[in-house]
């Protein structure tokens, strides 16, 4: 059915902080290999290894340049994959029911038995989550590792989504946003989450943390205490380079 | 937008379809027998082609019959149940018309109104999109059904009645052009709202997480074509809307009625041509484009 529950007992969601993301693509990578050999249809490639290659994946990386009104420009890595949003537009448009929310947890998910690959949740989505696979004619898009979390078969420790688990910088954190006292609700508190394109009215449950003021070295005057110790020791070039810097200057 | 020519096909040629279902459904022309036929074939042949056209933009047709189940939310299962209703109807009141010489009015009514359904759901799949601003108005189910209309007056004889609608269209289509420039703009949607980091500075994407295309660029993020827009665009106000007019108000000749049939047909494929090539989706800008 694809009217949206009315509500959902649990919001299960990522974090992501755009703070510590250092743009390494490692959940991009391990997102493709765990949805290729599990749940659903492999995310395939197309002319991989050819002149013009593509394929569809789950969870993308994008870097954007943020330029301040003064300062340095700051680079910010920004990972993107479904928001598993509350007021879900890719799901009511569904025709066939393929696209469901699931009320006790809120994951929207894919049914590919029933997806007609009309394509039409895909333009639903203002965040470009859902990709249609062009060997299984279906649409694709993260299950938040529907098959990991609840996997008794794989030690506590991996039952995270596979983006969240292999993150060396740990920018990303799973758990249940409807919950005050959860990790990631104090996490969302602390750092004043944000929802991205608000104005879209999707309630997105994911939500992303905004880098930290960097430090302005330019605008410190205490930041050098070494720098008595690092002065060179000689401005004058010695040998051939003198005798080249004194002819030059001669000329 | 992606211009796929089996949507833009779909939209064109089943609009025209479903807009002489109206007009015969309501009995204007009111002929019988093999004149109905003719009448009657050229309307399923449109509409019906439209829709098989628009089956080869899916990638499972053979589930196709899951599109007629989730009315209750989705405008595209709607409007599967409007077209295969006003088939089936428009069907029954063809018979009655084409061999039995009898007009059986209620039917023909219910078969006009689904046939108007049909449009009205077919342009809400567009003008729900709040992630596409150039679709998202009321003027877009406007427009369709003024098309329609207009287009099915012109291929039902209905000189009169075309020479009311199709200005008619044509103003909105100017109406609908001059609101969409501005559309993007007005929903609010920037690279500022959409990566939240507005707050610290202007925003340039500065490496998109692929070096190839992949599928949102294709269908989403289609500039190739904008080009050309205003040149388009004058070509589609042209034969879409001027010429038809000018031909219907020569006296009458079955060689210009064709002509304005023709001339409108290709106004309205480049017009719907460049209501998928000009619509831009908010996700372009996670790339920096529109």
């Amino acid at each position: 059915m694809t009217t949206l529950p009315d509500r959902t007992e649990r919001k299960l969601g990522l974090v992501i902080d755009l703070d510590t993301c250092v743009g390494c693509h490692a959940c991009v990578v391990s997102c493709k290999g765990w949805n290729t050999q599990n749940y659903g249809a492999p995310l395939s490639d197309q002319d991989p290894y050819g002149a013009d290659p593509s394929g569809t994946f789950l969870n993308r990386v994008h870097s954007y340049e943020v330029q301040p009104e003064a300062g340095a420009a700051q680079l910010v890595h920004f990972p993107k994959s479904c928001l598993h949003c509350d007021n879900a537009p890719c799901v009511t448009v569904c025709p066939t029911g393929a696209s469901y929310k699931r009320r006790e947890d809120g994951i929207v998910l894919v049914n590919e038995d029933a997806c007609i690959g009309c394509g039409l949740c895909a333009w639903a989505c203002p965040y470009g989550a859902r990709e249609m696979d062009m060997a299984a004619k279906v649409m694709k898009k993260c299950t938040l590792c529907v098959d990991r979390i609840y996997n008794d078969n794989l030690p506590e420790v991996d039952r995270v989504p596979a983006c969240v688990r292999t993150c060396p910088s740990n920018a990303r954190h799973f758990g249940d946003l409807s919950d005050p006292d959860s990790d990631v609700s104090q996490l969302v508190a602390a750092r004043g989450g944000m929802d991205l394109m608000p104005e879209q009215g999707t309630a997105p449950v994911n939500k992303y943390l905004p880098p930290r003021p960097k430090d302005r070295l330019d605008q410190t005057g205490d930041i050098d205490v070494l720098a008595p110790f690092l002065a060179p020791v000689t401005d004058q070039p010695k040998g051939f380079l003198g005798w080249l810097d004194k002819a030059l200057d001669r000329l | 937008m992606h211009p796929a020519p089996s949507i833009i096909a779909f939209t064109t040629l089943s609009g025209l379809g479903f807009g002489l279902m109206v007009w015969l459904g309501i009995g204007m022309p009111g002929s019988t027998g093999i004149v109905a036929f003719v009448f009657f074939a050229i309307a399923y042949a449109l509409a019906g082609g439209g829709l098989i056209a628009s089956a080869f933009h899916l990638g499972h047709p053979e589930r196709g019959l899951l599109a007629f189940t989730q009315w209750r939310s989705s405008w595209l299962s709607r409007e599967a149940i409007c077209a295969v209703a006003t088939l089936a109807v428009m069907a029954a009141y063809a018979i009655g018309r084409v061999f039995l010489a009898t007009d059986w009015v209620p039917l023909g009514w219910l078969g006009a109104a689904l046939a108007l359904g049909t449009v009205f759901t077919t342009s809400m799949i567009y003008a729900q999109m709040k992630t596409v601003p150039r679709w998202r108005s009321p003027l877009t189910p406007a427009l369709f059904l003024c098309l329609s209309l207009g287009g099915g007056a012109l291929l039902a004889g209905q000189v009169s009645w075309a020479l009311i609608l199709l200005p008619l269209a044509g103003i909105l289509q100017l109406a609908w052009w001059w609101q969409g420039d501005r559309a993007f703009a007005a929903s609010g949607t920037t690279m500022a709202s959409a990566t939240g980091l507005g707050g610290i500075g202007s925003v340039r994407a500065f490496e998109p997480p692929h070096t190839g295309p992949n599928y949102l660029l294709r269908e989403m993020v289609h500039v190739v074509g904008r080009k050309h827009a205003v040149k388009l665009r004058a070509i589609a106000f042209v034969f879409g809307y001027v010429l038809p007019v000018a031909l219907l108000l020569l006296p009458f000749a079955h060689v210009f009625g064709l002509l304005a049939v023709i001339s409108h047909v290709a106004g309205i494929l480049a017009s719907r041509w460049l209501f998928f090539a000009e619509a831009e989706h908010v996700v372009g800008l996670y790339y920096g484009k529109r």
